[in-house]
């Protein structure tokens, strides 16, 4: 029996010939990374076991949850986070976007373990790495030794085939999977995307699928890595393929060609849905960016939609750059004006108003349709907001009119 | 002591709010545990109490919060249907028991129960039943029995 790419990669960062399914591994680690909101929790277990991280090399630290401090208490955590990275000798810190797209302009590497104090490290993924998410106690103890154990996950195989219509995107694809399988549906799981759907996408539209798959419980997702992979990381790494008798607990063909933009309705984020049955309904904010959807093909796609109108009176359109890469890339290309002279308020990079802290929370009642990754009840302000997920093309359409719109119509 | 039940996919941000932990202090935390989402939670929760759930408990975010929140308010331990492998994980490294038993239905918040770990095995013994639940590995056990993934670690010298 062959191996999956996944398997490939865990064998090799365990030192071994061969892994399978539900055995547990101690796995050597290539990137390691937490942020403003998950170190605080790893430092006190890091000194009980350590003075120095294992390899300045591999250690990443970034301030995007809440940056600048938007409160003193906030305040209090950076300093924290800043007098533990001069102890324990980390050099890679960053203060310039959201931490997954950071990782991915600048770090990570086809065949690489990336271990994250984050739950969307599995967007890593798209690039042919195995990035999966930990918490604080599981990334104190890698910044020390280098290593985490792992339980090897089993794999659903998702074949995504067909050509999309005119306005739907790869966050239709994803919202659209996540609804046929459920939030729980793919538990533990390693799903490996597949078919000439994913070929065709850019690496921005697979950062987008991969970086979903926790919305489904999975462990992590990953797509072969190509050209184009190798293109996005100007870094070579090594790429792994499935050999052909890999074995895979369950194969989906998901079939795209008559799929409609789809959007997520509260609280979860499988409650998903044709546009069709939300058109209409009023909103009080429209947010594009994020780890999942604030990336120059996204903020393009904003733009030409948004270009010529106006945001519709009453409405916060707030559009968040994942990095300042891609900001740069925005401005030079023009998009942030165009977005400003509609009406757009443009914040710094970072996660923004994704988890409701700072740059644009929800008071209760109101309506917020945006282009991040939950819409949990109270996740971007009052547990009586209501949060719509959708794609930027959506999002921006329904800026214009103040109502969850079809972008179909502006393309 | 006694059972607090939960339904399906109870996520972090239900747990500890994602505006409301900003602190690294357990004690801080244990008072903004389900203050949203079940706010007398963190006002009647006693040292020993139980919490059965049903599938996907702790979904969402990856933030240590949660379970260390649900700690220091005194859980003793966590049984539901599934977990989120993050949380699950996120447990077991601080040493908060937690126990997947598909008939954790059965559980009322009146029931007295105890766990036995080792054996896989939930009793309630106010009603005499006896619920088969998965076996942990051994080595995240050991983990347990070490009070978390840090004491483990300090035992035996080395993770792996």
């Amino acid at each position: 029996m062959g191996m999956t790419l996944v398997e490939k990669i865990l064998a090799k960062a365990a030192g071994v010939e061969k892994v399978s399914p539900g055995e547990i591994i101690i796995a050597k680690v290539d990137i390691a990374m937490s942020h403003d909101t998950t170190t605080p929790l790893a430092i006190k277990p890091f000194f009980e076991i350590a003075e120095r991280v294992f390899d300045e090399n591999k250690v990443v630290i970034f301030f995007d949850h809440v940056v600048p401090p938007a409160n003193i208490r906030s305040a209090i955590l950076h300093k924290k986070i800043r007098d533990f990275i001069e102890k324990v000798g980390i050099k890679n810190v960053h203060m310039e976007g959201v931490c997954h797209q950071v990782l991915a302009e600048k770090y990570v590497k086809p065949g690489d373990v990336v271990i994250g104090a984050d739950s969307h490290t599995c967007t890593h993924g798209a690039l042919g790495a195995f990035a999966t998410g930990v918490g604080s106690t599981d990334i104190a103890t890698v910044y020390a030794l280098g290593k985490i154990w792992l339980r090897v996950p089993e794999t659903y195989r998702m074949n995504i085939l067909g050509k999309l219509k005119r306005g739907v995107y790869a966050k239709d694809v994803i919202l659209n999977i996540i609804g046929y399988i459920g939030a729980d549906g793919a538990v533990y799981k390693s799903i490996e995307f597949h078919g000439d759907l994913i070929k065709e996408f850019s690496v921005s539209s697979r950062l987008t699928l991969t970086n979903m798959v926790i919305e489904m419980s999975a462990m992590n997702g990953i797509i072969e890595a190509d050209e184009k992979t190798l293109d996005y990381t100007g870094r070579k790494g090594t790429i792994f393929h499935s050999d052909k008798d890999a074995e895979y607990e369950e194969v989906f063909d998901f079939e795209m060609n008559d799929l409609e933009p789809q959007v997520a309705k509260p609280h979860s984020v499988d409650n998903v849905t044709d546009i069709s049955e939300v058109e209409g309904l009023e909103i009080d904010q429209a947010f594009i960016g994020t780890c999942t959807n604030g990336r120059v093909e996204d903020i393009r796609i904003a733009t030409q939609i948004l270009d010529g109108h106006k945001v519709k009176e009453g409405v916060r359109l707030i559009v968040t750059p994942a990095s300042n890469r891609v900001y740069l890339e925005c401005l030079r290309k023009g998009y942030i004006e165009k977005l400003l002279r509609a009406g757009a308020i443009v914040t710094n990079p970072g996660c923004g108003p994704c988890l409701g802290r700072h740059q644009g929370v929800l008071a209760p009642n109101e309506v917020a349709i945006s282009t991040s990754n939950r819409n949990f009840m109270g996740r971007m302000g009052s547990p009586e907001a209501k949060i719509y997920l959708a794609s930027p093309a959506t999002v921006a359409a329904s800026a214009v009119e103040g109502k969850i719109a079809d972008p179909r119509r502006y393309l | 002591m006694r059972i607090w039940r939960f339904g399906d996919n109870i996520n972090t941000d239900y747990i500890t709010p994602g505006r409301l932990n900003l602190t690294d202090d357990p004690k801080e935390l244990a008072k903004i545990a389900f203050k949203e989402y079940r706010p007398e939670f963190s006002e009647k929760v006693k040292k020993g109490d139980i919490i059965v759930a049903g599938k996907n408990f702790g979904c969402g975010s990856s933030r240590e919060t949660a379970p260390v929140a649900l700690k220091a308010a005194g859980i003793r331990a966590v049984i539901a249907k599934s977990f989120a492998r993050i949380f699950f994980r996120n447990a077991i490294n601080i040493g908060l028991p937690v126990i997947i038993c598909k008939e954790a239905d059965i559980i009322k918040e009146d029931d007295i129960v105890e766990i036995d770990l080792k054996k896989g095995i939930i009793n309630i013994v106010n009603r005499n039943v006896a619920l088969q639940c998965e076996k942990l590995p051994e080595f995240i056990l050991k983990i347990i029995e070490a009070g978390g993934l840090i004491n483990y670690i300090k035992i035996h010298g080395k993770l792996g």
